[in-house]
């Protein structure tokens, strides 16, 4: 039986196994609604702006691991996609956009709506398509999935146009396989690159494991804890690596580099090797080049060999599947014991105590973190925006679980809490999902509670409420000679009337003593929830390295006088 | 060409698609990479084009240049052949302005190069001359005092040379019998 475009795309994501799908209809991408209807087993989450649909697919991507779906229409759709589409692809997000193009006889003409949409994403896809013929809709969906999961994992978008959606006809023929000569994503590391890699980790007298975001998306989490414990091995995870590693572990270090721990800065400092997994050597982590990790070597675990001596040089590159490769090396890694190297960091860990929380009168932003861990036991999953309610998140939570931790990394991107939040909740109902947001970031996204009630998503909101735009502030006073322009949000809604007014619970915090009590009330009461905490005005994020420098340039807080934790 | 940097040679399969050349082009603009010339055409194989590229930069540029297009998913093969020994040719037309005395004095030009007059008027001659750059730049100098009206230069296309131990290997590291079967493939770009 012929199916039109748009059923062959409805039947080409359920050989993907695709379940849910986020997005907003509009012209060009009609025909696909229509067909949506007949396809019940093909979940459709309707968003209230398309970047949602994208942030909201990427947190479905990063809490199951699956390939994320969104859809939208074309024009304004697609270019409200490309926020969202540029996060996941500077974040190796799994993720296939499918996007409503106008007929294939106006492309070109400047019609209603139209944008050269795969021109618009070429830079921030791992790959896209137009799909100009039906016959084409199923390769290039099935390449599409392929292409989203496989290797360094990134979006990939297909853009169609109506009339290849809706009039033309055809069979639908799922290929058996992909037709990519040019991509050939690596699996086994070469055996020679392990056993350079393992000798190196033998020969090193204070060696660090730097995890990244490979280690979760190579579910490498065991054959890490593996290397670590076998080897007495010191572990640094980056920012999206954060939950790669249980918090509470005794190798366990912290995170590293602009807003990381002052111990795990100056381990790096000091170490003569750096175990490199899946992690990129970011300029947050790294800051200035040249005094970075200054006497070490480097092996360098990474799925793209573009990655190896892009930022940093790298001594022995190992190209390959993280999770291989940590098992092909683990005959090879003799057990140690390490004992001065990690009494040295022990206590950098004392003289340093980065995570003290000094007693303030106000609610500080870090106690609430540090708050919402007791109360959830470590065992949420978190999902963060950008800023500063983003480091104190990643500072002071203390992951117990792998693949618990959900924030927009590379790109930074301000409202990702919300809709990822979404995301990542529909992907793991079983998990709390709380979505940590400063009141900068939600207002971006906010409209998008109207989703959560649609689809009554469990999703409880912490707000650290210091109506500034506080990372920005931070740097305003720290680098600006205090010139706060533009940073002060004077003119913040009542977040607890925006609650009501979505029908959902709103909790005002204003007492620390209460925020405790304010976390377990938002856990206890059904459905979404808003707790607005007005924390401290004003309040830095600290360690800080400025941009551009090194761990030597690092401002720490004041030495602590009491110690709260 | 001009600048100071060094200059490489990386050739490329590509898949002959819509779209290509812009990705191409595309990441090479965003990387900061420069592209010194970039010839385009037809491959030995159905639906594959060849790419050859000369890259100013250094050790470093060229490394990340040649990873960055195997990231591609429609570039096929990459490989940056400095350091092999090579043929390279380009070829450019040269329209030269000419009188009566000039006339004699170009075509013998031309003749010395081992160029060709394609095209005769009344007031200029158009040459085509094929070698390397190096000869191309050379025949360029002698003829611009006669003045050079216009000229189009196709950049570098190059190929690795062929081997006298019986095999031949092509320029990314396939190495054939002589009926063309493949025999060992070569590790993977980044593979090291």
């Amino acid at each position: 039986m012929e199916l039109t475009g748009a059923e062959i795309v409805c039947e080409s994501l359920l050989k993907e196994g695709v379940e849910v799908i986020f997005g907003l209809p509009g012209g060009a991408v009609l025909p696909l609604y229509g067909a949506l209807s007949s396809y019940p087993n093909l979940r459709h989450v309707l968003v209230r702006h398309e970047q949602a649909a994208a942030m909201a697919a990427d947190g479905y991507a990063r809490s199951t691991g699956n390939v994320g779906v969104c859809t939208a229409t074309s024009g304004p759709g697609a270019t409200n996609l490309a926020t969202g589409i540029a996060a996941a692809q500077m974040d190796s997000v799994p993720m296939v956009i499918i996007t409503g193009q106008v007929p294939r006889a106006a492309i070109g003409r400047d019609a209603f709506q139209e944008t050269d949409v795969t021109g618009l994403t070429l830079p921030i896809t791992k790959h896209n398509y137009l799909v100009m013929d039906v016959v084409d809709i199923a390769p290039a969906i099935k390449e599409a999935f392929h292409i989203a999961r496989t290797g360094r994992p990134g979006p990939v978008l297909v853009d169609i146009p109506k009339d290849v959606l809706l009039g033309a006809r055809a069979e639908f023929v799922w290929p058996d396989q992909v037709n990519l000569p040019g991509y050939n994503p690596p699996g086994e590391a070469d055996s020679n690159q392990i056993a350079k890699a393992a000798h190196l980790i033998n020969q090193a007298q204070r060696p660090v494991i730097l995890a990244g975001h490979g280690v979760i998306i190579s579910r490498a989490f065991d054959e890490l804890r593996e290397l670590a414990e076998k080897a007495q091995i010191p572990v640094i995870t980056t920012l999206l690596g954060l939950s790669s590693f249980p918090t509470e572990h005794i190798l366990y270090v912290g995170m590293p580099g602009m807003h990381g721990m002052a111990y795990a800065s100056l381990a790096i400092d000091r170490a003569d090797l750096l175990i490199s997994l899946g992690m990129r050597f970011d300029d947050r982590v790294t800051g200035r080049l040249s005094d970075f990790a200054p006497k070490a070597k480097i092996v360098h675990f990474d799925i793209d060999a573009s990655e190896f001596s892009k930022n940093v040089k790298v001594d022995v590159p190992v190209l390959g599947d993280l999770k291989m490769a940590l098992r092909q090396m683990k005959p090879q890694v003799d057990k140690n014991v390490r004992v001065d190297w990690l009494q040295e960091i022990d206590t950098l860990r004392s003289e340093h105590p980065s995570l003290y929380i000094r007693e303030e009168k106000e609610i500080l932003p870090q106690y609430v973190i540090q708050q919402l861990s007791e109360v959830t036991k470590g065992e949420a999953l978190l999902v963060t925006g950008v800023g500063q309610h983003q480091m104190w998140a990643a500072q002071h939570y203390r992951f117990k679980e792998a693949n618990t931790w959900i924030t927009s990394g590379g790109l930074g991107t301000m409202g990702f809490e919300v809709p990822a939040a979404l995301g990542a909740k529909l992907g793991r109902p079983d998990k709390t999902v709380w979505s940590v947001a400063g009141d900068g970031g939600f207002q971006m996204t906010m409209c998008d509670l109207a989703t959560a009630v649609e689809n009554n998503i469990d999703v409880k909101f912490a707000i650290l409420n210091n109506s500034t735009l506080g990372m920005v502030r931070q740097l305003q006073d720290l680098f600006y000679g205090g010139e706060f322009t533009a940073t002060l949000y004077s003119g913040n809604p009542d977040f607890v009337k925006i609650a009501e007014a979505y029908g959902i619970t709103g909790i005002r915090v204003t007492d620390k003593t209460q925020v405790a009590a304010a976390i377990q009330q938002a856990m206890d009461t059904p459905g979404p929830v808003i707790v607005d905490f007005i924390v401290k005005q004003d309040e830095h994020v600290f360690p800080m390295i400025p941009a551009g420098e090194s761990v030597n340039e690092m401002m720490e807080q004041p030495a602590p006088e009491k110690i709260t934790r | 060409m001009s600048g100071n940097g060094q200059y490489h040679t990386i050739i490329a399969l590509v898949e002959d698609k819509p779209g290509v050349l812009t990705r191409v082009a595309s990441l090479f603009r965003r990387r900061g990479f420069n592209i010194a010339s970039l010839a385009v055409g037809h491959s030995e194989q159905k639906g594959l084009s060849r790419m050859t590229f000369v890259v100013e930069g250094d050790e470093y540029t060229v490394d990340q240049a040649t990873k960055q297009l195997d990231k591609l998913i429609d570039v096929v093969k990459v490989s940056d052949i400095s350091e092999v020994d090579l043929v390279a040719r380009e070829l450019a037309l040269i329209k030269v302005q000419t009188t009566q005395e000039t006339r004699g004095q170009i075509i013998e030009l031309v003749q010395l190069f081992r160029a060709k007059t394609v095209d005769v008027g009344s007031q200029s001659l158009v040459i085509e001359a094929t070698g390397e750059e190096e000869k191309i730049n050379a025949l360029l100098n002698l003829l611009e005092p006669f003045g050079i009206m216009e000229l189009m230069r196709t950049g570098r296309v190059a190929m690795v040379r062929g081997k006298s131990d019986g095999q031949v290997s092509d320029d990314f590291g396939i190495s054939y019998l002589g009926n063309g079967k493949v025999v060992t493939e070569a590790s993977e770009i980044g593979s090291y």
